[in-house]
């Protein structure tokens, strides 16, 4: 299949063929030259789809698709008969770039894998490094780190409530309440890091700076107004009899499906499984503090949305505890080396709890001052794999939703 | 000087028409009545388009649009000027003869429809016997536009919200018009102005003999107010335009001014709707106390009028939407049957007049609510069927 | 003329400066946005990419007006159905004050067993799962 393109330039783009429009691999060859002509060189039938059966192709320019997502969808109706993921219009060579770059110039690239989360994704990232190297991270970093990852965890838990309800058609109320303290702990990270959402702020053992004077006061206020917010916000949706109606049984992922397909984070434990690494791994310092991990019991979306508001709640009682105990002192090992480190031979597999999943960084050090081998594990890519078992049978509205509900963002989908 | 102030607008009509000739006159004063029913609600629909923007903008803690103009004011206008340069886009497998009258066809019958409605006291466009009927006949119209807009689209998305939109309108305009029985039962006549008459006056000289402070009227305004929301497609039931999941439902291959012109029917639906809620429940035109009587009666209107646009802007900007079956399950299984028992229950309350003895007023009111009250009850409880109880989550330690 | 069809005579001014008004709009918005975009539209004279029906951003695959599912008529038919029901419905509304006052019981009894045989043949419809969407 060949697209040319001629317009007034005169030039002609060919499109590889291996991005074929088509659900079952029909293809048609189109002319945009003659349009009326070449349009009717469609297929009026589809050969394996039933002539009654509807093929929509929902994204990448959908409104709900969360970026540049594509689910080829098949309908009954309104009813989904077959649903194929199609990803990676947003890839960008992650992995790869990495390898060809230094240890410490991948960093800004985490940022940028879930850009919602750059914090926690320079934490997995650096807790990789660390292991392969063996740098010690002073106490104070520590604190850092949980306030930080901590402080991220409630900037994507809130996002995605709000897109959640943007999904379901509440026109944007809840997400500009859950922008409004998105704010606040964006201009917290500004403070600290100099930049809103790409963070570039761990360093291998350790911050890359000490937090400015007062920082600490401005995040206990942030924290402390944070449950007021989450009352309201509960108060406007949880009890909400169209929420309820519209989440409640909807997009059920049975226990054993999730465990075998590798689903982690809030998705996982909406289904009764009680697996958080921040207890499983105890990573950095997370063994200090007391907090719970919120279960759901029917793994709806329902309860995708309850376990993340319940999750937030504890996410405030680590971070009152961290802010309390932050010690003085050092924010960087001083034997930790960021230009031209060049780690021993061999092999990492660091992860921490992302707000999304298992967020890993599986990294070979070959010696050399590149990594031999970069792999992310992206929770968003694997919990995404069983979009499919979650959403027949139902409908389009409630794809939308179980999609919403599944948390993801297309910069570490595709990398 | 209050009777004038009333009367403005018909006596500035009669006024200008006394310039005419004899013959001209009752033609003259027709296309007078209608442009002024044009003029008025285009700019209505302006000034509704802006404050929805700005009340939006205040529920969900933003500004709302502010650059153009004082306050913002001027952006309907900034939009007009940009839809009427837009280039017309008409994909090239549509219909296009079709998919150019969609929208002229939409706005007939809303206009026909807002034509009927009583502004005033004596301020009715077009006064006909069967004013509601007619009502409801024309607006039955505005679906086959729908329809014609999402076929001749070729689109799938435009199809899905097409039939989304016909599935719903028509699901809905069984309770809006079943709500509507009672009233007539109470007025007797099909006349508007004559339904708005019907409630005029005061109880104890001082309450409203509005048909929304019966049970039967307020159950009846309930219901009708739920169909309207989902005739004219707003939230929570704005599904043949859920841009979250098909784009913009029948409208996807609609810009520019088509686009604008959708936009303004879908405008001038609501307020027509929003017209008959005031006129069938709400007292029209009529003052809520005696002493309040000085102010003009088309001002009460439009206060009336705008207090539940206002309403329906709100619920915009609250609720999320419903899913189709949801929508079709709530239209068919607890509106239809909620406004049939209404009906029985008008006609109890009409029937029980005959009791004459000391608190027979008082006990009409409860036993009409009570028999509206358990079946709204076990309606409600059926429609919830299978949906498990307030949920309790564990935690781990 | 009679009265009756003298009243209709405003509907039919107002129905044709209705349409009037609006495919007057229309023609002049069609016109005007070619005259605003006319470079645009030159340069664009043959790459007619952007007249293909929106399907984000994907080229559509097979009709776009198929037929779909039967249940959307089924939903129609009994909207008809109960839309005449309505229709009767009305004039015995408007009548109803007025014999109440002479023969009471007979325009309750008649109108009350109308909706009772309406409701057997609702509960029908819902017992064979006409209203049921996800079925």
């Amino acid at each position: 299949m060949s697209f040319s393109n001629s317009g007034n330039t005169g030039g002609e783009t060919v499109i590889p063929s291996s991005d074929s429009p088509s659900l079952n691999g029909v293809t048609a060859a189109i002319d945009f030259d003659e349009p009326q002509k070449s349009y009717s060189l469609l297929p009026k039938q589809n050969s394996e789809v039933p002539g009654e059966l509807l093929e929509v192709a929902m994204g990448p320019h959908h409104p709900s698709t969360h970026g540049v997502f594509r689910m080829d969808v098949v309908l009954d109706g309104e009813r989904i008969v077959k649903l194929k993921p199609v990803f990676g219009y947003l890839h960008r060579n992650h992995e790869k770039i990495a390898e060809g770059t230094s240890y410490l110039g991948s960093i800004p690239y985490t940022d940028r894998l879930d850009y919602l989360c750059s914090m926690s994704n320079n934490w997995g990232y650096a807790l990789t490094v660390e292991k392969l190297s063996g740098f010690q991270v002073p106490e104070r970093a520590e604190y850092i780190r949980v306030i930080m990852a901590e402080l991220t965890r409630l900037v994507n838990h809130i996002c995605l409530v709000g897109f959640l309800m943007q999904d379901m058609g509440a026109m944007g109320t809840p997400l500009m309440y859950a922008f409004r303290e998105r704010e606040k702990i964006l201009d917290l990270f500004e403070a600290a890091s100099g930049a809103r959402m790409m963070c570039n702020y761990l360093r291998f053992g350790g911050v890359r700076c000490d937090l400015p004077k007062g920082w600490l006061d401005e995040a206990r206020k942030v924290v402390e107004n944070f449950p007021r917010f989450l009352d309201e916000f509960e108060a406007l949706l949880s009890g909400n009899e169209i929420l309820i109606a519209r989440a409640q049984g909807v997009g059920v992922l049975g226990k054993e499906l999730a465990v075998n397909a590798g689903i982690t984070g809030p998705m996982l434990r909406a289904c009764g499984v009680n697996y958080d690494i921040r207890k499983v791994d105890k990573y950095g310092i997370y063994d200090r503090f007391d907090f719970r991990v919120p279960l759901g019991e029917h793994g709806d979306v329902f309860d995708r949305y309850m376990v993340r508001v319940l999750e937030m709640r504890e996410s405030l009682k680590i971070l009152k505890a961290a802010l309390r105990d932050i010690p003085e002192g050092l924010i960087v090992d001083a034997k930790a080396k960021s230009r031209g480190l060049r780690p021993k031979v061999g092999e990492a597999y660091g992860r921490i709890e992302g707000p999304k999943g298992e967020l890993g960084f599986y990294l070979i050090s070959d010696g050399s001052a590149n990594p031999y081998r970069y792999r992310v594990r992206p929770p968003s890519l694997i919990n995404l794999t069983i979009l499919e078992d979650m959403c027949l049978g139902l409908t389009i509205a409630d794809a939308v939703i179980i999609l919403g509900s599944v948390d993801i963002v297309l910069g570490e989908v595709d990398r | 000087m209050t009777g004038q102030l009333d009367q403005l607008f018909v006596s500035l009509k009669q006024w200008l028409v006394s310039f005419l000739p004899q013959a001209a006159q009752p033609m003259a004063g027709i296309l007078l009545s209608i442009s002024a029913i044009i003029g008025a609600f285009a700019t209505m629909f302006a000034i509704t388009t802006i404050m929805e923007r700005k009340i939006l903008g205040r529920i969900q803690n933003r500004l709302g649009p502010n650059r153009v103009g004082p306050f913002g004011l001027l952006q309907p206008a900034a939009d007009g000027i940009k839809m009427l340069t837009k280039e017309d886009i008409v994909p090239f497998a549509a219909d296009k003869l079709v998919h150019f009258l969609a929208p002229v066809v939409l706005i007939i019958p809303v206009a026909l429809a807002l034509a009927m409605i009583p502004y005033g006291r004596n301020m009715t466009a077009v006064d006909l016997d069967a004013g509601i009927l007619f009502f409801f006949a024309v607006g039955s119209a505005t679906e086959l536009s729908v329809f014609m807009a999402g076929w001749s689209s070729q689109n799938k998305y435009s199809l899905v919200g097409a039939m989304r939109a016909i599935a719903q309108m028509i699901s809905y305009e069984m309770p809006l018009v079943l709500s509507t029985v009672s009233v007539l039962m109470m007025a007797g006549t099909l006349s508007l102005p004559l339904i708005v008459q019907a409630q005029s006056g005061y109880i104890y000289e001082i309450l409203p003999r509005w048909n929304v402070f019966t049970p039967w009227g307020l159950a009846g305004f309930v219901l009708f107010m739920i169909a309207a929301t989902a005739e004219s497609n707003r939230a929570p039931f704005d599904l043949p335009e859920a841009e979250s999941e098909i784009i913009a439902g029948y409208l996807t291959e609609y810009s520019g001014f088509k686009y604008a012109l959708f936009f303004m029917a879908e405008y001038w639906g609501l307020f027509a709707v929003s017209g008959l809620a005031v006129t069938l429940f709400l007292g029209g035109w009529n003052a809520p106390f005696p002493f309040l009587q000085w102010v003009p009666s088309w001002a009460w209107f439009f206060a009336k009028l705008g207090t539940i646009i206002f309403g329906f802007i709100w619920v915009r900007g609250t609720l999320p939407r419903l899913r189709l079956d949801q929508l079709m399950n709530f239209a068919w299984k607890f509106l239809l049957p909620m406004s049939l028992i209404n009906i029985v229950v008008t006609a109890m309350w009409h029937f029980s007049r005959v009791f004459q003895f000391v608190g027979a007023r008082e006990m009409r009111w409860v036993l009409c609510a009570l028999v509206l009250a358990i079946p709204y009850f076990f309606l409600g409880r059926a429609l919830g069927e299978g949906r498990p109880a307030k949920r309790n989550y564990k935690f781990a330690e | 003329m009679d009265s009756q069809l003298t009243q209709y005579i405003p509907i039919l001014i107002l129905l044709l400066v209705a349409i009037g008004a609006a495919a007057g709009m229309l023609i002049a918005s069609v016109a005007l946005g070619r005259w605003a975009n006319r470079g645009r539209l030159q340069n664009r004279a043959k790459n007619q990419n952007i007249n293909t029906p929106y399907e984000c951003g994907m080229i559509a695959v097979g009709e776009g007006n198929t037929r779909l599912s039967v249940k959307f008529y089924l939903v129609a038919m009994l909207f008809i159905l109960f839309d005449i029901e309505v229709v009767f419905m009305y004039p015995w509304a408007v009548v109803y004050r007025d014999m109440l006052k002479t023969n009471g019981p007979v325009i309750l009894g008649s109108m009350v067993s109308f909706l009772g045989i309406l409701f057997i043949g609702y509960i029908y419809a819902l017992k064979k799962k006409a209203f049921d969407w996800k079925s």
